[in-house]
């Protein structure tokens, strides 16, 4: 990369907190957010764990001050939460002072009203006002308007991959100078959309999930929005702000494969994280923590598991999936997990990789399962969506 | 930095296929709801397949291979698409499925087509294409922020040859709620392009795609110069912000010698579409949208015609909006809002 992004700032809700400090708190704790599904009803909310965010809308509604007329839907709500935190805890007071833009993600989008409401829309006039809450550009358009912002807004949907997706289009417009700052990241609520759509698929698992353990049984659902603030170094030098961390490496690529399943031998996975070492000009043996896809499906791990296992050959770093905590949430997935990498480096702290209990038999590969201090410099993240899209982030301290 | 061209277009739009050759015979008027004529898929799809396929997928496969055919690109370094909606015919399938059947007996496959990127990733698989693959899904701007992203990867040596394009479908539920909020035109209402007395637009669907590289062929359509997106424009910032936009690329409002606006029908917001109007008033003017109908991508078909115009050097009358002719463009200037949001500027140049 010719330049460097800065991280400025970051902003998160999940099932294991509201905060960036409680999210912290709960990773070093070992805190989990699985729990049973409460916000909304479901023929199948005994037999699956989730990592809900144990907010009502009404609650979310009343924290950000929205008029009682307003039309967010969850996954709007839960990404303006998030937002705005990333913009208070970046310092930005007049958000429209630089080039700034807002790059969110989203799968569900307005879903999650939509299907509360799809017959009633018709016949009930009240709700009508949320019909054109449903397309995902909305969510990003409420977002921009709560923080204040008029300019570049874009949303991705690259399925399970999208925050990675916009943290690599919000370095690359920084990097060629179209912004001069830009807020990046994901939202995703629990919709019954998703929830059946992956029991359709017979990867939900009905415990909590483990990742890179040989009797994995699936994944659960989550919630959650963040959003990073990322500036160029010429911002970064002009305010004198205390850097987090930086985006130093990004790659995407598609597997090619399958529209829904990762191919065997992880081709896409292994070649994200190849292009995002081009562009960081790092090799393998700088990282010294990977933040893994890890969703605890029988596919996935497997596959990513071999793509680490060629790309790093014998010399593995550390390596664990925080799905355990907070789920799996979808689009918001890299965001929280983007988060999580960045709180890794300033802390010097590697998350445990829960619920493990038995290797994988095709390769070798065991993940961190402990709370482990050691020297932070360079972290790899992963993630991985339907339609074979594969991302690789790596934040540096430096 | 690297120019980009544009060497190849597909379309499957609600006309037929030889639209792009300025052929109006067999034009149509438009109605409240345009469906795509489609093509016969058979020929680049197996038939077992194209049963299958949604047909977001089917107008994208069909669209985006005509535009690699012309440009003689096999498999482009990025796909890169944009669609408002997303595959919305089965999105709304797996959701009446779940509510219908109180969420048992499902299967899976709309769930698997139903997620955004289906068409990009459906493409991808069929080319065997592993690079770069990205899904907008910005409303009317989708397919803006696609191309603003292709370019970007040129310019940046980050890929040489892209696919890029917009698609939405329509899906009758979701037609309906749209009617119901006056979104779209309720089917007794006036079509008036020219001069809108009622509101919501005639609604359509379609793929549009380009081929664009950073080599320049003998065939080349056109270069894309800058591409721009906004969430939203005060009326009165319109003329600061294009101006403000032609300046970044060295030029002004005097050099632009087309403008192509995304005029849609409709009475409300129609403001936006006056006020450009005015900033080019002694300018040649085109419309597209009676021609595609309106819906999140349709920007695109306007992007595909700008790129002809500036090949051909030709305006056909069926497209001119006001009665000042042209003897040769340079520069094309597509502008596009949809409901006063996602407002989208694309200069192209004639190469």
């Amino acid at each position: 990369m010719s330049k460097k992004v800065a991280i400025t700032g970051m902003g998160i809700i999940s099932s294991i907190g509201n905060s960036v400090e409680e999210n912290f708190n709960a990773l070093i704790q070992k805190q989990i957010g699985i729990s049973r599904l409460e916000n909304f009803a479901s023929k199948h909310v005994d037999e699956i764990k989730v990592g809900e965010i144990k907010l009502t809308n009404e609650q979310l509604i009343e924290q950000l001050q929205l008029p009682e007329n307003n039309t967010f839907t969850r996954t709007a709500l839960l990404g303006a939460f998030a937002a705005k935190q990333a913009v208070v805890n970046a310092g930005i007071t007049d958000i429209n002072a630089f080039k700034t833009g807002l790059i969110s993600s989203t799968s569900v989008g307005g879903m999650d009203f939509t299907e509360k409401h799809f017959y009633e829309y018709l016949t009930d006039d009240s709700l009508s006002k949320y019909i054109n809450s449903h397309d995902a550009g909305d969510s990003s358009n409420k977002i921009a308007d709560y923080i204040g912002l008029t300019g570049f807004v874009s949303t991705i949907s690259t399925a399970c991959s999208s925050a990675a997706n916009a943290v690599m289009l919000g370095a690359r417009l920084i990097n060629s100078g179209k912004l001069d700052r830009v807020i990046v990241g994901g939202t995703d609520a629990l919709s019954k959309f998703t929830i059946n759509g992956f029991k359709t698929l017979m990867i939900l698992s009905d415990t909590y999930n483990q990742p890179f353990d040989d009797n994995r049984k699936g994944l659960n659902l989550g919630e959650a929005a963040a959003f990073l603030v990322l500036e160029s170094e010429e911002m970064v030098q002009q305010s004198n702000k205390k850097v987090l961390a930086f985006v130093s490496g990004f790659g995407n690529a598609n597997d090619a494969f399958h529209q829904t399943a990762s191919s065997e031998n992880g081709e896409g996975a292994f070649l994200a994280m190849q292009k995002a070492f081009k562009t960081s000009g790092l090799e393998p043996k700088d990282i010294d923590y990977i933040n893994v896809h890890g969703t605890a499906t029988p596919n996935n791990d497997l596959s990513e598991g071999r793509a680490i296992a060629r790309l790093f050959e014998n010399q593995v770093p550390d390596f664990s999936s925080t799905k355990p905590y907070t789920g799996h949430t979808l689009a918001a997935a890299a965001a929280i997990e983007a988060v999580f990498s960045v709180l890794a480096i300033q802390n010097n702290i590697i998350y445990p990789n829960l619920n493990f209990e038995t290797p994988m038999q095709e390769f070798d590969l065991i993940p961190n399962i402990e709370v482990k201090s050691k020297e932070i410099n360079h972290v790899l993240s992963n993630s991985f969506g339907f339609g074979g899209n594969c991302s690789t982030l790596i934040f540096s301290k430096n | 930095m690297k120019a980009v061209y544009i060497n190849g277009i597909g379309s499957v739009s609600i006309q037929d296929q030889d639209i792009f050759d300025f052929n109006f015979e067999l034009i149509s008027d438009l109605s409240d709801v345009n469906y795509a004529k489609h093509p016969s898929y058979k020929e680049m799809i197996p038939a077992a397949m194209i049963r299958r396929m949604a047909q977001g997928v089917k107008m994208g496969i069909y669209a985006s291979q005509n535009a690699l055919n012309e440009a003689e690109i096999e498999i482009p370094d990025a796909i890169i698409t944009g669609t408002g909606m997303g595959c919305l015919q089965d999105s709304e399938k797996f959701l009446r499925a779940i509510i219908d059947n109180e969420e048992e007996f499902l299967t899976p496959t709309s769930f698997i087509q139903s997620t955004h990127n289906t068409v990009g990733s459906q493409i991808a698989l069929r080319l065997g294409c592993k690079g770069y693959n990205f899904t907008y899904v910005n409303g009317a701007n989708s397919f803006e922020n696609a191309l603003n992203d292709a370019k970007l990867q040129i310019e940046n040596d980050e890929a040489n040859s892209i696919l890029v394009g917009g698609i939405d479908e329509i899906s009758d539920y979701t037609l309906k709620l749209l009617k119901k909020i006056d979104v779209i035109k309720n089917e007794n209402s006036s079509i008036d392009f020219k001069n809108p007395t009622s509101i919501g637009v005639p609604f359509g669907e379609g793929a549009n795609f380009l081929a664009i590289s950073s080599e320049k062929k003998s065939n080349s359509y056109a270069e894309i110069c800058d591409v721009f997106v906004q969430n939203k424009i005060e009326i009165s910032d319109l003329k600061q912000t294009v101006s403000t936009f032609l300046e970044a690329n060295k030029i002004d409002l005097s050099q632009i010698d087309v403008l192509v606006v995304g005029r849609n029908a409709d009475s409300n917001f129609n403001e936006y579409y006056t006020e450009m109007e005015t900033l080019f008033e002694d300018k040649t003017q085109i419309y597209y949208k009676h021609l595609s109908a309106e819906f999140d991508t349709a920007s695109a078909f306007g992007v595909l015609l700008a790129a002809t115009i500036l090949k051909k050097q030709e305006i056909p009358n069926e497209l001119l909006w006001n009665n000042k002719s042209m003897s040769q463009a340079n520069y094309v200037l597509c502008y596009n809002q949809y409901r006063g949001k996602d407002h989208s500027l694309v200069l192209l140049r004639n190469c």
